[in-house]
């Protein structure tokens, strides 16, 4: 029977060898970096297909934040007459309120995406973490939007944005990690314990309450402040008050304690993410 | 010999079963099972178990090994729940094994279904890039043969219409169109073929055909008989997980066949209950069987094929005729046979009857074939006795020997039926 070998002295093939991985595995990111382009397809997909399902599209990413703005501005503003840092209140909560929809949404939304692409993970091979990846990524746009309405608020305002608002993207890429992290974590989890599903809602919420959104973490004397800042979303948060508004010196400690926790989330989850890899396709 | 392009080697896979859960039988026990759930489930954990509802295991695949070399084409065969999916899953990276490891020497690219990744609100250009960046195609080649995958898609108009608009023909045209075009070294091909239409299935075949002749490597899982005989130099033969049979396609397929790993080819009725008919008469069992009497379901096409009606007359005075059709997997209905033309005239004796048909060797086309069973009754006014549709099913092949009506010809073979007709040709 003839088969076709290949010539002697052509390159050798590249070898890929299945076999059961053991423990804690590597993250393999070149595998990741390998399949940047399946990364852009999802997300674009993602995004493609919720603007062209919702009615509401694109004002659906603006909403949401107007909204509790406006209902955090009359409860805490005008009838609890919570201090602001000096700043317009709808202005200083919707600044916090920009980083946060893009946190939560992420999170909510990545922690499903496994189970939601059951029918990809059982019929075709990637690296896994794309799919919580690419969700999150998806969630850009939406904050997009969502920042074009604060700065259109800001212009209302007659509030131009401090020189150090060229630092926003750094406290953008902090919502990201943290997002990203906690969205690893809680998909892996819930491929295996789909109850984790219901106690997203009441996370996010929680966490919510734990993020200086309606109220400025000035309140906190140190060292409760720089302790607070282990929620990674209280140095995105006040990252980007600082940033837009530029009125105090830069929480530095703040910032730099959100980072690590941000960072060391992001890891674990991404650990924990490929240690119950091997089992999702099995399970799912 | 040469590098192999997959060497497996070992390679086993074990899956938990859960307990069978009970059936919840009210909302509130429901309820209260929730609420223990998570204390049980910690429990558990505390004692070192990774799940409560662990507690059985079985092994999908055990201890399998072979090589493919380059340029080959394999069929995986083998009954349902034989392993051979979940060897293709292996294969593809979908799932670890166990035990054992599998080796892989060039690009991957594997078609356990077309269309995987579709979205129903995108265009189906937009699915086209969507698609084939999941099957792992570089957005470059994508675009380069975007034109090419539209033509073969036969769709050019209804590319920019949203994909849920689609019939399902076309979808599924314009998702195998993306998986044709794939070009990896190696091609792990799952059942794709056992879906769509005659027509569809053709062009998959034909395109394998392509891939084949282009040296290569696929590995292809299949229940038709006739696609592995025709394409696939070799075939690996998996029971139970493990491997039976692997050499040269014939002898494997053969194998296969005398083994009586096929199931459908014998239906029973025992008791009363089940049985088709009533209290005059009642139908027993329906099998196909080969000269020698040996049940089986996969045929060679030159063999004659017995279908065997076995069925109790109750009532003195019955006037009928069983009969039979045999329908074919794009639903065409080939050709229907009576026992009698004057049954109207014959009274049956009471007590247990056996009825054969010979369906000549060289008569039907290569393929799955179901049988209909009838029982047509003289009552006022008419009616027929029992139906019972696809009540057997049968496959036939073509071993590529000789004596067929194909002889040695390997490309594909229109026409539902075979039959091999006299020819006479002269010197004019």
């Amino acid at each position: 029977m003839p088969s076709l070998a290949p010539e002697s002295g052509a390159p050798a093939l590249p070898l890929i060898r299945v076999q059961r991985s053991h423990g804690w595995v590597s993250l393999r990111l070149g595998d990741l970096w390998e399949y940047r382009e399946l990364v852009y397809f999802l997300t674009w997909r993602d995004v493609k297909v919720r603007y062209k399902q919702t009615l509401l599209g694109a004002a659906w990413a603006i909403l949401q934040p107007l909204m509790t703005m406006l209902v955090f501005s009359l409860f805490f503003g005008r009838l609890g007459h919570m201090p602001s840092d000096g700043i317009p209140y709808p202005l200083f909560t919707l600044a916090a309120l920009a980083p946060w929809t893009f946190f939560s949404n992420g999170l909510t939304q990545s922690s499903n995406s496994l189970v939601g692409s059951a029918n990809l993970i059982t019929k075709v091979y990637f690296p896994r973490l794309i799919v919580p990846v690419a969700t999150v990524l998806s969630g850009v746009i939406d904050f997009v939007l969502a920042f074009v309405c604060l700065i259109a608020m800001m212009t209302y305002y007659r509030m131009a944005p401090a020189a150090s608002v060229a630092w926003l993207p750094l406290f953008l890429m902090l919502a990201v990690i943290a997002s990203l992290g906690t969205g690893l974590w809680l998909s892996a989890m819930n491929v295996q314990f789909r109850d984790v599903r219901y106690t997203v809602p009441f996370l996010t919420q929680f966490w919510m309450l734990a993020t200086p959104i309606a109220y400025p973490s000035s309140l906190l004397h140190e060292p409760w402040r720089t302790v607070f800042a282990l929620n990674p979303m209280v140095g995105a948060v006040e990252g980007f008050r600082w940033a837009l508004f530029g009125r105090a010196p830069a929480p530095v400690e703040v910032i730099a304690v959100s980072f690590a926790s941000a960072t060391l989330i992001l890891a674990g989850g991404a650990l924990y993410f490929r240690r119950m890899e091997r089992t999702f396709a099995d399970i799912v | 010999m040469a590098q192999p392009a997959i060497r497996v080697e070992g390679l086993g896979k074990e899956y938990r079963i859960g307990g069978k859960p009970e059936r919840y039988t009210s909302l509130r026990d429901a309820i209260v099972r929730r609420a223990k759930a998570p204390f049980q489930r910690v429990a558990a954990v505390m004692r070192g178990e990774s799940s409560v509802l662990s507690s059985r295991t079985f092994w999908a695949l055990r201890n399998v090994s072979f090589d493919i070399q380059p340029g080959e084409v394999v069929g995986i065969i083998g009954r349902n729940g034989a392993g051979k999916s979940t060897l293709l899953k292996i294969l593809a990276r979908i799932t670890e094994p166990t035990v054992g490891h599998a080796d892989i020497f060039g690009r991957v690219g594997s078609l356990l279904e077309v269309g995987t990744g579709f979205h129903p609100e995108l265009t189906g250009r937009e699915n086209v890039f969507l698609n084939g960046a999941i099957l792992g195609m570089p957005r470059r080649e994508i675009e380069r043969k975007f034109d090419e995958i539209v033509a073969f898609s036969e769709i050019e108009a209804f590319i920019d219409t949203m994909v849920k608009h689609y019939s399902s023909g076309m979808y599924m045209r314009l998702a195998f169109a993306v998986a044709a075009h794939l070009e990896p070294e190696i091609l792990l091909i799952d059942e794709v073929l056992a879906v769509g239409d005659l027509e569809f299935q053709r062009k998959c075949l034909g395109k394998m055909e392509d891939v084949s002749r282009l040296g290569r490597t696929v590995v292809f899982v299949s229940h038709n008989m006739s696609a592995v005989t025709r394409l696939c130099s070799r075939a690996v033969l998996l029971d139970h997980g493990q491997v039976v049979a692997s050499g040269p396609t014939p002898g494997v397929v053969a194998e296969y066949v005398f083994k009586g790993y096929g199931t459908r080819a014998e239906r029973r009725w025992i008791d009363d209950a089940g049985a088709p008919g009533d209290e005059t008469i009642r139908l027993r069992a329906v099998r196909a069987h080969d000269s020698a009497g040996t049940v089986q379901e996969s045929f060679d096409i030159r063999q004659p094929i017995a279908i065997e009606l076995e069925f109790d007359v109750l009532k003195p005075g019955m006037r009928f005729t069983p009969c039979f059709d045999v329908v074919n997997d794009t639903g065409v209905v080939l050709f229907l046979s009576q026992e009698r033309q004057d049954w109207q005239d014959i009274d049956r004796p009471v007590g247990r009857h056996l009825a054969t048909c010979w369906i000549p060797g060289n008569f039907l086309a290569e393929g799955t074939f179901s049988v209909d069973v009838a029982f047509w009754g003289f009552r006022t006014p008419p009616t027929g006795l029992i139906e019972e549709n696809g009540a057997i099913s049968v496959s036939v092949h073509d071993p590529l020997e000789g004596g067929s009506v194909r002889g040695r010809s390997t490309s594909s073979y229109p026409g539902v039926m075979r039959p091999m007709l006299k020819w006479e040709t002269t010197l004019a």
